[in-house]
C-alpha cells in the first residue's frame, strides 16, 4: 500500500526495518570474485542503462570506480567490507520498503547479489583500467530551444506587397505555402481598440476614435501607437503581465495571510520601468540581483522585490527551516520559468523526466538563493522624504507618550527576557514556547531583534517588536491581565497616530548575507535529507558560467541575460507576441521544454530574438515592431474555411479576438462609464467587497481585514486591487487571474455563468452601468438614437448598426414599460432625482447600460 | 411572475423559439447546437474511466484536525501513561508544532464501547454517528506528510502542501463533468470560523475555473450575486438577457467567433441559477420529521444541520462534489470543552445526512467522507499550567483517523490500527493519496490517469503516490 514511508520518514523508519530487511538478504559469496569476470558484467548490463555514461539517475554512475565509490545524490552506495550496510546491496536485494533495484525488468538473482556482495566484502576493489574511458562532456541536447538562436534571412514572398515589416514576410512566406491568403485588414475602429486595450489596456473614448478615423494621412496609425506607447497607461498594461509572472501579491498566503504593506512598491518599480523602456537585459539583472550590483541604488535593491513575492508561512508551529527551503525552491524554479522558459522545478526531487536537467542541476541553481536574506529597506517616493523628516520627532514623541502611558515601556524589557529565555531552553516553560514561537513567525528576524540590544536595533526593528508585544502579550499575561492593561484599545491609538504622521516608503527585499550558507541537495526533494553539496552553478546543458570571481545571483543574472543563452531572448520575445497575437509562436510560453509545444514559426522567432538582442533589449521597440506588422492589424473574424486545416490560427491567418483579461474587463467598464481614477501607481486599494466573501477567510477575518476604500481612490484599475492571497476579489477570481502561487505565464480563459452573474449583478458594476447612464444623459443629444449611439461608442468604439440601434430602442422602450409598473424599481435604479428625464426614463438608461456592459463584443478584444 | 415559474414553464428550446423575435432560423439551430456541443459546456457529464458506485460525494472537512484519540480511536494503553512523558527513545523522531517532546501524555477522559453489528468502538462524544456504525467505513490508519494546517489542508484537498494545484472537487468535475442543470457542479458550504486554507480548499489551480467550487449560503444570497440588484425585477432581467443574446447573435453572424455562443450559454445558465437557488434553501417542503433528524431545531446544531441538509438537496439536484468545511477542531487548549462543542455541532446532522440519504436510497450513490488534514498528540499542551483544564494536544499527522461510507464504500468495518499510544500507525497504513484515489476510484475515476497537462508536465491529484485501498471497498 505504501511505497512512500522510506522517502518521507527514511531516517526512522530504515533504522527500524533494516535489521529484519536485511535477514532475508541473499548469503555473499565466500569464493573470492574477481571484479571484470564477475561484478563489471553485472553493473554493465543491469545497471548502467541508468547509472552509465548516458545518464546518471539520481547523480550514481556504476561505470567508473571513482564515481562508483563516490555514490549518488544521498551518499556513497558501496562501503567497502560492509555489503548489509552497502545502499547498492540494499536496493537490489528490495529491503527497502516497496522499492528495488533495477526497477523494471528481471530481479538480480540471489547468486548475482551474493557475487556483490562478496565483493564488497572483500574490499570493493575496482582495478584501474577496467573503467570505461570517459572524459568529462557537457551534456548536448537537440532540443530546439537550446540551439543557439541564429539569424535567418528574410524570407521572400510573391505578395510582397503585403509585407510592412520582416515580421509579415515570414507569416507569408508559410500561408503562401499552404496557399492561404491572409485576412484582410481590420477596419479603423477596430484596429484603434486593438491597439488601445493592447498597449494601455483601456479602451479608446468616442473622441480619440474620431481624431483616428478623420486621420487620413499614411502615417496615422503609427502616430496612434506612438501615442499609446508614451500613455503612462502603457507601464500599467504591460506590468499586469509581468506582475502574473512575478506571482504578485499584497499579502503572505497560507493561513494568516498576513497583508503585506510594502509589496506595492516592487509593483511601482516594474510600472516604472516599463514607462520608462528599460532595457529586457537590464530589467532582468535588476530583478534577479539588484542589490549585488556595484555602488546598488534603492530602486535596483527594490527590484529584487520580485523574489519577495513568494508564499510566507507564518502559521504556529510551522518549521522555519522548512518553509526556507520551500521559499528557495520557489525562488528557483520561478527564475528558471519566467526567464529560461523551463520546468526546473521538476528537478525538485529527481532528474527531470523529459528535459536535460538533473537534480543536481536544480540545487545548483538553488545555491544561487542560498545566501540571500530578506530585508525590508526604506524605499521613499518623490516627495516623502520632507515631510517625514519634520514630523518624525513629534510621531516619536506621541508613540513614545503611548507606550509610557499604557506601560508597555515598562513591561517590556521583562517580556523580552522570557522570550529570550524560551528561545535558549525551550521546552522548559510550555506557555513561553508558544509565544516566542509567534515571535519567530510574525515579526521578519524577531529572534535576531530581540538578541540586538534595543540601542542597536533600527527604528523599523524596535517598532515591529514592540507592536507585537502589544498584539501577543496575552500569551504571556494571560485573558484577564491583558484586558486590564487595555492594549487593544493602545493597539488601535498606535495604528491611527502611525497614520495620522507622514511615513516613508518601504520595500520588500534581498540581501545578499556576510555568512555564508552551505547548499546540499536533497534526496527525493525532501528538506530534511541531506545529500551531497552543491555549489552555485547553471544547468549543465546550458553554456557555462564564465564570469571568473564567486559565482552569486549576479553572474547567474549576467549569464542569463548573456547572448549565447539560447533561450532568454526566445522566451520573452514569445511572450510579447502571445500578448499581441492570443498566442505565442510557442503555445506552451512557460514551456520550451520537450514537453511543451513546438513554435509554428521558428524562424521568425528567432528572428525576432535576435532582433530583440540587436536592438539593445528595447521592449518598447519589439513591441512597436509587432503592432506595426500586417499580421498583427489583420482581422480577427473567423475564416470557417480554415477551421479544419487550422483550428487553433497557428499559421496566423487572422488575428485573434479573445476575452479580456479579469483586470481590463474592470478597467473597461469603470473607463466607459466615466467612474474610472486614472492615478499611475501607488499603494493597493480595497473596493466594496461583499462581507460573505471576506468571512470565508481563516479565523472569520481575525485576521484579514478588508477596509474600503473610500474616495476617488475605489475606482482605480483592476491592478491596484489589493490581492489578498486567500480571499481573491471576485471578479480577478472568475475570471481566471492566476491564484500568485507560482509565475503564470499565460491566462486561462474561461467563459462560465458566475461570471455571467458577477457582471449582471455585482454592485460595482451596477453602479458602473448607474454611472454610465448618467454620462450619457449629459453629454450626448437628447435623442434616444442618439444616447443609444453614444453610449455604445463609449463602450465599444463603434457606432451601432440600425439592426443594433433598432434592438437597443426596443429593449428601452420595454425597460421603460416594465419600470412604469415599478416605480420603486426605478428609484433603487436611479436613485438621484434626473435632470432631463422622468425618472422611468432615467432608470430604463441604466438598464439599457447595463446590457451594453455585458456584451460579449464589450469583454472581447477583436 | 417569479423567476422559478419563467425557469419552470418553458423548456429551454420551448424559450428560445418564443423569444427568437430577432434571431433568424439559422442562429437558433446554431444556438441549440451549441448548447449540445462538449465544447461549449465543459461541465456536461461525461463517462467515467469505469463504472464507478458513487455519483456524487459529500466531504465532510473536519478543518483544523480533529482529537482521534477522543473520538475513534481509544487507546487504554495511553491512560496508564497518563501525566508521564516518553522515554525519549519513543519520541526522538517525532514531528511536532508546539510542544517539546517531553510534554505529558494525556489519556483521552472519554469514554468508548462498541456499536452496531460490528462493534466498532467509538467515544461517548459521537453517539449519533456510532449509530451508524455498520454504515460506515473507520480508517484508523490515516497519516499525512504535512504538519502545519494550510499544508495539511492543502495536501487533503489537492495532493500537495504546497498552494496553487486544483482540488479534489474540481478533479471529479474536470473528470465527470455535472448532472446538476442549474447548479455549479462542486459547491462549498462552510460553518464555523473559516479555514486555514481559505479558497485554496476549492480552487479550480490550474483547471479552468469552470471546475472551481463555489461557495454557498444557507441565508441571504445563496451564491456571490445569484441575487438580482435593487430595482431589477425578474422581467427587467429576463428583457435585459433576450437583448444581450440578440445583440451577441447579431455580432455572431458579424464575427463567427465561436466563444460568443459560449457566453449566451453561460448567461443563459447563469439566469437558470438564479432561478433555481432560492428554491435549493428553501426548506418548507421537507418534513418536520426531516427538520428535526438534522438537528436545525437546536441552535448548536442548526447551522451545520442546514447546510447536510443542503448538501442532500444539492446532490438529488446533480451536484457533482459537496464540501462541507466546518472549523476549527484546532484544541491546543481546552480540548474537552471545545470537543464537546463541535460534536454538538457535527454529530447529529452527520449522522442524519447518512441515515436521510439511506432511507431515500441515495446512499449507494452517495460517497460521505468526514476527516480534517491531520490528528493530534497523544501528548498534553499546556499553555496555561496553571488551569487545569486548559490542556489541549497539538498536532499530529503520524497516525488519526477518518471515516467513509455509502458510495460502494462497505461499512461496518475498521481499517488499520495504531500502536499503543497512537503515536504511529501499526497496521495498514493509509496515506492521505491512497485515500484520494480510493475516492476516485469508487466515483469510476482511475487516479493515474485522470491527468492535466500543465507546465510541461501531466498532473494529478494523487501527485505521484497513491493506491487504492481495495479494503474499502465493498
Amino acid at each position: 500500500m505504501d511505497g512512500r514511508a522510506l522517502v518521507k520518514l527514511a531516517p526512522v523508519i530504515l533504522r527500524l526495518i533494516l535489521p529484519f530487511a536485511l535477514v532475508c538478504l541473499a548469503a555473499a559469496e565466500t569464493t573470492p570474485v574477481e571484479f571484470s569476470r564477475d561484478v563489471e558484467p553485472i553493473f554493465r548490463t543491469r545497471c548502467q542503462g541508468c547509472h552509465g555514461a548516458k545518464q546518471q539517475m539520481s547523480g550514481l554512475r556504476l561505470d567508473r570506480g571513482e564515481d562508483a565509490m563516490r555514490g549518488g545524490y544521498s551518499g556513497a552506495v558501496i562501503v567497502p567490507r560492509k555489503s548489509a550496510d552497502s545502499r547498492l546491496i540494499q536496493m537490489v536485494a528490495g529491503a527497502v520498503e516497496g522499492r528495488i533495484m533495477p526497477p523494471a525488468g528481471e530481479k538480480l538473482s540471489a547468486a548475482e547479489i551474493g557475487v556483490l556482495r562478496a565483493w564488497i566484502d572483500q574490499g570493493a576493489v575496482w582495478p584501474a583500467g577496467s573503467t570505461v574511458a570517459a572524459t568529462v562532456v557537457r551534456p548536448k541536447s537537440s532540443h530546439w530551444s537550446l540551439q543557439p538562436i541564429q539569424r535567418p534571412a528574410i524570407p521572400a514572398v510573391r505578395t510582397a506587397a503585403w509585407v510592412r515589416n520582416p515580421i509579415d514576410a515570414f507569416i507569408l512566406e508559410r500561408l503562401e505555402s499552404e496557399k492561404i491568403a491572409p485576412a484582410p485588414e481590420a477596419d479603423k475602429n477596430t484596429l484603434l481598440r486593438r491597439l488601445s486595450l493592447d498597449l494601455i489596456g483601456l479602451p479608446p473614448t468616442p473622441a480619440e476614435v474620431a481624431a483616428f478615423l478623420a486621420d487620413k494621412s499614411s502615417d496615422a496609425y503609427e502616430r496612434a501607437v506612438d501615442r499609446l506607447m508614451a500613455s503612462p497607461h502603457y507601464g500599467e498594461k504591460w506590468a499586469r503581465h509581468w506582475l502574473d509572472q512575478a506571482r504578485y501579491a499584497d499579502s503572505d498566503g497560507y493561513e494568516k495571510d498576513s497583508r503585506r504593506p510594502h509589496a506595492w512598491r516592487y509593483r511601482q518599480w516594474v510600472i516604472d520601468a516599463f514607462n520608462r523602456d528599460m532595457p529586457f537585459d537590464q530589467f532582468t539583472v535588476e530583478q534577479i540581483a539588484g542589490d549585488l550590483l556595484p555602488g546598488a541604488t534603492i530602486e535596483q535593491r527594490v527590484a529584487t522585490g520580485f523574489h519577495r513575492n513568494t508564499l510566507t508561512n507564518r502559521e504556529g508551529g510551522v518549521n522555519i527551516n522548512q518553509f526556507r527551503f520551500e521559499q528557495l525552491v520557489d525562488r528557483a524554479a520561478a527564475v528558471g520559468t519566467v526567464w529560461l522558459g523551463l520546468t526546473v522545478g521538476c528537478a525538485q526531487c529527481h532528474d527531470h523526466k523529459y528535459d536535460p536537467i538533473s537534480q543536481k542541476d536544480f540545487y545548483q541553481l538553488f545555491a544561487f538563493f542560498n545566501n540571500a536574506e530578506e530585508v525590508n529597506i526604506e524605499a521613499p517616493m518623490a516627495g516623502e522624504q520632507g515631510p517625514y523628516l519634520r514630523a518624525r520627532n513629534d510621531y516619536y514623541r506621541e508613540r513614545r507618550k503611548l507606550l509610557d502611558e499604557y506601560k508597555v515601556t515598562e513591561l517590556q524589557p521583562e517580556w523580552e527576557r522570557k522570550m529570550i529565555a524560551a528561545a535558549d531552553t525551550p521546552g522548559k516553560w510550555t506557555d513561553l514556547d508558544v509565544a516566542f514561537d509567534t515571535v519567530q513567525k510574525m515579526v521578519d528576524g524577531g529572534e535576531k531583534i530581540l538578541r540586538t540590544p534595543p540601542a542597536q536595533r533600527t527604528r523599523h526593528q524596535q517598532d515591529a517588536i514592540t507592536d507585537h508585544m502589544v498584539r501577543w502579550y496575552s500569551q504571556v499575561s494571560g485573558d484577564e491581565k491583558f484586558k486590564e492593561l487595555k492594549f487593544k484599545e493602545l493597539r488601535k491609538k498606535l495604528a491611527d497616530l502611525e497614520a495620522a504622521f507622514p511615513d516613508l516608503s518601504q520595500a520588500q527585499t534581498l540581501a545578499e548575507s556576510p555568512e555564508h550558507q552551505p547548499t546540499y541537495l536533497r534526496v527525493r526533494g525532501d528538506w530534511r535529507q541531506n545529500g551531497v553539496e552543491v555549489h552555485p552553478n547553471t544547468p549543465a546543458v546550458l553554456p557555462a558560467l564564465t564570469a571568473a570571481g564567486e559565482a552569486n545571483r549576479l553572474t547567474l543574472a549576467r549569464w542569463i541575460v548573456g547572448r549565447d543563452n539560447p533561450l532568454m531572448a526566445r522566451v520573452a520575445v514569445n511572450r510579447m507576441w502571445q500578448e499581441l497575437f492570443g498566442q505565442g509562436l510557442v503555445a506552451t510560453s512557460e514551456d520550451f521544454g520537450t514537453q511543451g509545444a513546438r513554435p509554428s514559426h521558428p524562424q521568425l522567432l528567432d528572428w525576432l530574438a535576435g532582433d530583440f538582442m540587436d536592438g539593445g533589449w528595447g521592449m518598447k521597440r519589439m513591441v512597436k515592431r509587432m503592432v506595426m506588422s500586417a499580421a498583427y492589424r489583420q482581422s480577427s473574424a473567423a475564416r470557417h474555411e480554415l477551421d479544419a486545416r487550422d483550428p487553433n490560427n497557428t499559421l496566423i491567418a487572422r488575428q485573434s479576438a479573445f476575452r479580456l483579461p479579469a483586470e481590463l474587463i474592470r478597467d473597461s467598464v469603470l473607463s466607459a462609464s466615466g467612474l474610472l481614477y486614472p492615478a499611475i501607481g501607488g499603494k493597493s486599494v480595497q473596493p466594496p467587497l461583499p462581507e460573505a466573501v471576506v468571512k470565508l477567510a481563516f479565523g472569520n477575518n481575525d485576521w484579514v481585514t478588508w477596509k474600503e476604500t473610500t474616495g476617488p481612490e475605489r475606482y482605480r484599475r483592476g491592478m491596484y486591487i489589493t490581492y489578498q492571497r486567500t480571499i481573491p476579489y471576485p471578479v480577478l477570481a472568475n475570471f481566471d487571474a492566476p491564484d500568485a502561487g507560482a509565475p503564470s505565464c499565460r491566462r486561462q480563459r474561461s467563459n462560465t455563468p458566475l461570471q455571467a452573474l458577477n457582471l449582471l449583478n455585482d454592485p460595482v458594476f451596477v453602479e458602473a452601468a448607474q454611472a454610465l447612464a448618467e454620462r450619457t444623459l449629459r453629454e450626448a443629444p437628447a435623442d434616444s438614437k442618439d444616447r443609444i449611439a453614444y453610449a455604445f461608442e463609449l463602450c465599444l468604439a463603434r457606432k451601432p448598426a440600425p439592426a443594433e440601434t433598432d434592438r437597443l430602442l426596443g429593449y428601452f422602450e420595454r425597460q421603460k414599460s416594465i419600470l412604469a409598473a415599478e416605480p420603486e424599481s426605478a428609484t433603487k435604479l436611479y436613485p438621484v432625482e434626473p435632470e432631463k428625464v422622468t425618472r422611468v426614463e432615467a432608470a430604463a438608461w441604466v438598464g439599457l447600460s447595463r446590457v451594453l456592459l455585458n456584451l460579449d463584443e464589450f469583454l472581447t478584444r477583436e | 411572475m417569479t423567476l422559478a415559474e419563467y425557469a419552470g414553464m418553458q423548456t429551454r428550446r420551448d424559450f428560445f423559439r418564443s423569444c427568437a423575435g430577432g434571431i433568424g432560423t439559422i442562429a437558433l439551430s446554431q444556438l441549440m447546437a451549441a448548447e449540445s456541443a462538449p465544447a461549449v459546456n465543459p461541465l456536461a457529464a461525461k463517462a467515467a474511466h469505469f463504472p464507478g458506485k458513487a455519483k456524487n460525494v459529500i466531504f465532510l472537512f473536519m478543518a483544523g484536525a480533529p482529537s482521534q484519540m477522543d473520538l475513534f480511536d481509544p487507546k487504554p494503553e495511553l491512560m496508564k501513561w497518563n501525566g508521564k512523558s516518553l522515554p525519549p527513545s519513543r519520541t526522538k523522531d517525532l514531528k511536532l508544532a508546539f510542544i517539546k517532546p517531553t510534554a505529558t501524555l494525556m489519556g483521552s477522559p472519554r469514554i468508548f464501547k462498541p456499536y452496531g453489528q460490528s462493534g466498532m468502538e467509538l467515544s461517548d462524544y459521537i453517539p449519533h454517528v456510532a449509530s451508524c456504525a455498520d454504515d460506515i467505513c473507520l480508517v484508523r490508519s490515516m497519516y499525512s506528510d504535512a504538519f502545519n494546517h494550510h499544508p495539511g489542508e492543502s495536501l487533503l484537498m489537492t495532493g500537495s502542501p504546497l498552494s496553487g494545484r486544483p482540488t479534489m472537487g474540481a478533479w471529479a468535475c474536470y473528470g465527470l463533468g455535472s448532472e446538476a442543470q442549474n447548479l455549479p457542479g462542486f459547491v462549498v458550504l462552510s460553518s464555523g470560523t473559516g479555514t486555514s486554507a481559505g479558497s485554496n480548499n476549492w480552487s479550480s489551480g490550474f483547471l479552468p475555473s469552470t471546475y472551481q467550487g463555489v461557495p454557498f449560503r444557507s441565508s441571504g444570497e445563496p451564491i456571490l450575486y445569484v441575487a438580482n440588484p435593487a430595482g431589477v425585477s425578474v422581467e427587467t432581467q429576463r428583457a435585459s438577457l433576450d437583448a444581450m443574446r440578440d445583440l451577441n447573435q447579431q455580432h455572431y453572424q458579424q464575427t463567427g467567433n465561436q466563444e460568443i455562443t459560449s457566453r449566451i450559454a453561460a448567461y443563459e445558465l447563469a439566469f437558470r441559477m438564479q432561478a433555481s437557488s432560492p428554491g435549493l434553501i428553501d426548506f418548507s417542503k421537507e418534513s418536520p420529521a426531516t427538520i428535526e433528524m438534522y438537528g436545525i431545531n437546536r441552535e448548536a446544531s442548526r447551522a451545520y444541520g442546514t447546510n447536510c441538509l443542503l448538501a442532500r438537496r444539492m446532490v438529488e439536484r446533480g451536484v457533482r462534489f459537496v464540501m462541507l468545511a466546518h472549523s476549527s477542531w484546532d484544541d491546543h487548549e481546552n480540548l474537552t470543552k471545545h470537543l464537546k462543542t463541535n460534536c454538538d455541532i457535527t454529530d447529529q446532522p452527520a449522522a442524519a445526512l447518512i441515515k436521510d440519504l439511506k432511507q431515500r436510497g441515495m446512499l449507494d450513490s452517495t460517497l460521505v467522507v468526514w476527516g480534517g488534514e491531520f490528528g493530534r498528540t497523544p501528548m498534553t499542551q499546556m499553555n496555561r499550567p496553571d488551569q487545569a483544564d486548559n490542556a489541549g494536544r497539538d498536532h499530529h499527522p503520524n497516525g488519526y483517523s477518518m471515516w467513509l461510507a455509502g458510495g460502494g464504500i462497505r461499512g461496518g468495518q475498521v481499517i488499520g490500527k495504531t500502536d499503543d499510544l497512537g503515536l504511529e500507525v501499526a497496521e495498514e497504513k493509509v496515506h492521505v493519496h491512497d485515500l484520494q484515489a480510493t475516492i476516485l476510484h469508487a466515483m469510476g475515476l482511475d487516479h493515474k490517469r485522470l491527468t492535466y497537462r500543465h507546465m510541461g508536465r501531466d498532473f494529478r491529484l494523487t501527485d505521484v503516490e497513491g493506491n487504492v485501498v481495495r479494503k474499502m471497498l465493498g
